[in-house]
């Protein structure tokens, strides 16, 4: 069993990498871009012997309690099982 | 009076600090493995600045999962001081032992520079012998220094006259030419509620000698060492 737990930053936070990311792609000649927000993303390999739900748990706190900073960050987690 | 400096892996302004209050201060210094859990024989702490785990995550997030962490939440806790510089500033906003957090520099490059702070409250342990408004020259070195934080903390920021130090002009203005990094309201430094603790990322251990272009970090440093006296006596 895997979790995908994806970090962004809060709509609220300004992001000035995403912002630089974003012109380097209107200079490549991309148009057409609204914003770029650039995140995290981690794969957590979880023991098999969990349920479903205790897995969820686990990776959510570990995404809350280590990952992401809820100052300025949101986080999501996706379970995959098999 | 006896001051303990953290080191982690990848501390890098511990000597700094340590030779700072060994030869200015001129008092009892150690060095704490951040393996250590008993901080009892001090009266305070100095997280000093560097690259703790590498910066790995986020700047001073792995930090705050190390033993001393503990002892030091507990150590502030009993209203001794903890002092914070740079990657200090940015473990204990991790660490929620100061409010808002440091991001990645507006600009983005990593700047290493001198820059002026005007002193904002002279009411706390770490600033009382420095007159109000006074500007001192002090070198920043940060790529994450940019410090935000929502509306409501930083209303009780400014209520409870926590910013401590402010980016300015030489003359003391506060302007957006002078902000460095983009951070809110020109924030270098703040203070904790009981003002105990205090971040600040500016380094002041850099600007104690002459031949390094200040000395005004001494001021800082004069000011803690009265205010352990003062406490101790």
């Amino acid at each position: 069993m895997k979790a995908k737990v994806y970090v962004t930053l809060k709509p609220s936070v300004l992001d000035p990498q995403g912002k630089a990311i974003h012109h380097s792609a209107e200079l490549l000649g991309f148009e057409n871009i609204g914003d770029v927000r650039q995140g995290k993303y981690f794969e957590i390999a979880l023991s098999a012997d969990m349920s479903e739900e205790e897995a969820k748990n686990t990776a959510e706190k570990i995404a809350k309690d280590v990952l992401a900073n809820p100052v300025i960050e949101d986080y999501r987690v996706e379970l995959v099982t098999g | 009076m006896k001051f303990g400096v953290i080191v982690f892996p990848g501390s890098n302004c511990d000597h700094d600090a340590y030779h700072v209050i060994s030869k200015h201060v001129g008092q009892p210094v150690d060095f704490i493995w951040h393996k250590e859990t008993d901080l009892s024989q001090y009266d305070a702490i100095i997280v000093p600045g560097g690259f703790s785990y590498g910066d790995y995550l986020r700047a001073g997030a792995l930090a705050r999962f190390s033993p001393v962490m503990n002892a030091v939440k507990d150590f502030a806790a009993e209203g001794k001081f903890v002092f914070g510089i740079c990657n200090g500033f940015q473990i204990l906003c991790e660490a929620g032992l100061l409010p808002g957090a440091l991001m990645r520099n507006e600009g983005l490059h990593f700047i290493c520079k001198h820059v002026n702070i005007r002193v904002e409250n002279n009411e706390t342990p770490y600033t009382n012998e420095i007159e109000e408004e006074k500007v001192l020259s002090i070198p920043i070195a940060h790529a994450e220094g940019n410090y935000v934080c929502d509306d409501e903390t930083f209303h009780q920021l400014e209520e409870n006259n926590q910013i401590v130090f402010r980016y300015c002009e030489e003359d003391g203005g506060v302007s957006e030419d002078s902000n460095p990094n983009g951070s809110r309201s020109n924030i270098a430094g703040i203070c904790n509620l009981d003002r105990n603790v205090l971040g600040m990322m500016p380094h002041p251990e850099r600007a104690c000698e002459e031949l390094l272009g200040s000395n005004d970090g001494r001021e800082i440093f004069r000011s803690i060492s009265n205010s352990i006296a003062t406490l101790v006596s």
